[in-house]
């Protein structure tokens, strides 16, 4: 099933949550809603759901305009981060619950109920615990009951609210794989919202990056990664270092001194955005070259911090932990990849 | 002497002695002997004494109107106070404050003045009373009044017990019974009302006995017309003016096992269901 969502605005009490969101949901994807906490992504799982109405806007499942339709309509899958299991039900009950609420008509018989949702108690693998309240379960446990519960009703789109974000983070990890094993068995779309971009970039297709209620980025992991869009997303994914630097001939400039970056025909104030760990080190003066304020090992790679230019701009960079040029007192590099924006355009940072 | 002291927070034995003794005095002198001297009164002519004074045909009335009453104000109550503690709980309003105060209302008024409360609006001198007279409806000295007041007098219990049980537990729950395909009946049916079900009975009971036991309110508002408009605590009150000291206590002894009945059946359903109770309440 795919999603469409179009120009979709959200406001809580006048104050807007979303701001003319669009966003395509490809069918059988795993998409991630990154962002920090505000960002909007929950606002906007939940539109998708129905659990809120949007202001404006519309949302599309297929060619069918769900935008008035309510949540029981939509028949979408949701799983909360708090779980939300009936705890006056076994894991059973719990499971059966969406079949069992539904009309006469289409309701299947008791035994075809019973049935389908041991199947997807095995599927999740706690077969044998059919029997036991939810407070007898581990959190892992109760979050996999609760995704058996959303796929009995066999549901058009998946959709998980921070599914990870109340376990510690072992059964995280493990059911971050298990998530990802269920979603290529069964094929559904699944959207789930994160604000862990290690899980995002492990777990999805594609990520949509998201902050302050507006869309910053879409785009697979690699994508995202390699060639952030905007200088939010270059800082809320993986880490980075940043410099202000002036173009001028051509030419990348700190203080006075090129270094040895051309500037693409841009011209002014700009800052200089790069992966500390995506850099070659160089000799001589056309580099970005500064004095090392501090250098410590961490795990596998050496972290140095450098102050840059007349100014002292502070920036780190990563070399291999046993590379020679950790004991020096003056270091001279290239970024490999780097990214450009106008001053202007810098105003958001992670909060 | 290191031993003397478990942990920071326990006394010494003779003051864990001393505590517990005062907290049974108190409960012997304050609960446990008036009690004994209700049921001792009641019986000291002996069974026949005690059963032939509850089958005059005023203790009837009385039992029958009192339990007339307690089945209109508690049902009414019931659906008052998950209506209340579910607004409160799960939308925001504006006067949200002004509703949880009010609902308080009652248990920081006095009765008397609950009564008096009716009496202006329909007594003689009021609108509404020779209004509504005129159709025949008599609210004043009569069994309709005695139920306002009682309604009055007891509809904070079931809202105070599930107001804060039902904030605690948020709308996750109903979130996702929506989300099943659940329709808004089957949520609260088979949702909401199961987790809250315990609080609900709790408040039930303590309404019901309230109601069944209040006095003030509706003293003010029943006029007493023996056989009429006495409910039981206010026949207790009667007899023992007439100096009719074993009737009035046999009576008394009845509330007052309407009390311990609710007490044990309370601790009865705890005992069977306490598994059921601990999964309930044993949080997400």
């Amino acid at each position: 099933m795919e999603v469409r969502i179009d120009k979709v605005r959200k406001e809580f009490d006048r104050f807007a949550a979303l701001h003319d969101v669009s966003l395509d949901i490809r069918s059988g994807e795993l998409i991630a809603l990154l962002g920090p906490s505000g960002s909007g992504k929950t606002t906007l799982l939940r539109l998708i759901a129905g659990l809120e109405r949007p202001t404006n806007g519309k949302i599309f499942f297929g060619e069918e305009d769900a935008s008035d339709k309510t949540v029981q309509e939509r028949n979408i899958g949701f799983v909360f981060q708090h779980y939300a299991l009936f705890r006056h039900m076994t894991v059973l009950e719990n499971i059966s619950f969406g079949l069992k609420v539904r009309p006469k008509e289409t309701r299947p018989a008791s035994a075809d109920i019973r049935r389908k949702a041991l199947e997807l108690l095995d599927f999740v693998q706690l077969s044998g615990l059919d029997k036991r309240y939810p407070n007898q379960l581990s959190g892992g446990q109760r979050q996999r009951v609760a995704l058996a519960r959303a796929l009995a009703i066999e549901p058009r789109v998946l959709l998980l609210d921070e599914p990870f974000g109340a376990l510690d983070a072992q059964v995280r990890r493990e059911l971050r794989r298990w998530l990802r094993e269920v979603h290529d068995r069964t094929g559904h779309t699944t959207v789930f919202v994160t604000h862990d971009q290690e899980e995002a970039l492990e777990l999805a297709d594609r990520l949509c990056v998201m902050s302050q209620g507006r869309i910053e980025q879409v785009g697979t992991p690699d994508e995202v990664y390699d060639r952030p869009t905007s200088p939010f997303v270059f800082n809320f994914i993986g880490e980075s270092s940043e410099l202000a630097v002036t173009a001028e001939n051509k030419e990348l400039w700190i203080g006075g001194r090129a270094i040895g970056l051309p500037s693409d025909g841009f011209e002014g104030q700009g800052r200089l955005f790069f992966r500390p760990h995506d850099v070659d080190l160089v000799e001589g003066d056309a580099a970005l070259a500064g004095v090392v304020i501090s250098s410590r090992r961490v795990g596998g790679t050496r972290r140095v911090e450098l102050a840059i230019g007349g100014d002292a701009q502070k920036i780190e960079i990563d070399l291999p932990f046993d590379h020679p040029a950790g004991e020096r007192s003056r270091l001279a590099f290239r970024p490999k990849r780097w990214r450009l924006f106008p001053t202007a355009e810098v105003h958001q940072k992670v909060p | 002497m290191a031993n003397r002291y478990p942990s920071a927070t326990s006394e010494s034995r003779p003051v864990q002695w001393l505590l517990i003794a005062i907290c049974l005095a108190f409960m012997a002198l304050f609960l446990v002997l008036p009690l004994y001297a209700v049921f001792s009164e009641a019986l000291r002519q002996g069974l026949g004494a005690f059963f032939s004074s509850l089958q005059s045909p005023d203790a009837q009335s009385a039992i029958r109107l009192t339990l007339t009453v307690a089945v209109i104000a508690v049902p009414l109550n019931v659906v008052f106070g998950i209506c209340a503690a579910w607004a409160i709980a799960k939308y925001e309003f504006k006067g949200k404050a002004l509703l949880i105060t009010l609902i308080d209302l009652p248990f920081s008024i006095s009765p008397v003045i609950a009564g008096l409360v009716y009496v202006l609006l329909f007594g003689a001198g009021s609108f509404l009373g020779p209004w509504l007279k005129s159709y025949g409806i008599e609210v004043l000295f009569a069994v309709p009044g005695i139920v306002l007041a009682t309604i009055f007098v007891t509809f904070p219990f079931v809202a105070r017990e599930l107001i804060p049980l039902m904030q605690d537990q948020g709308t996750g729950d109903e979130e996702a019974a929506l989300s099943l395909g659940a329709s808004g009946w089957q949520t609260f049916m088979r949702v909401t009302l199961p987790n809250i079900r315990w609080g609900l009975l709790y408040g039930v009971l303590l309404c019901n006995a309230r109601a069944m036991g209040e006095f003030g309110a509706v003293a003010v508002v029943s006029g007493k017309i023996r056989g009429q408009t006495t409910t039981m605590p206010l026949q207790v009150e009667m007899l023992y003016n007439e100096y009719n000291a074993t009737a009035a206590f046999a009576l008394a002894s009845l509330l007052a096992l309407l009390a311990l009945v609710t007490l044990v059946l309370k601790s009865l359903l705890e005992w069977r269901f306490s598994d059921e109770l601990a999964a309930t309440n044993g949080g997400h």
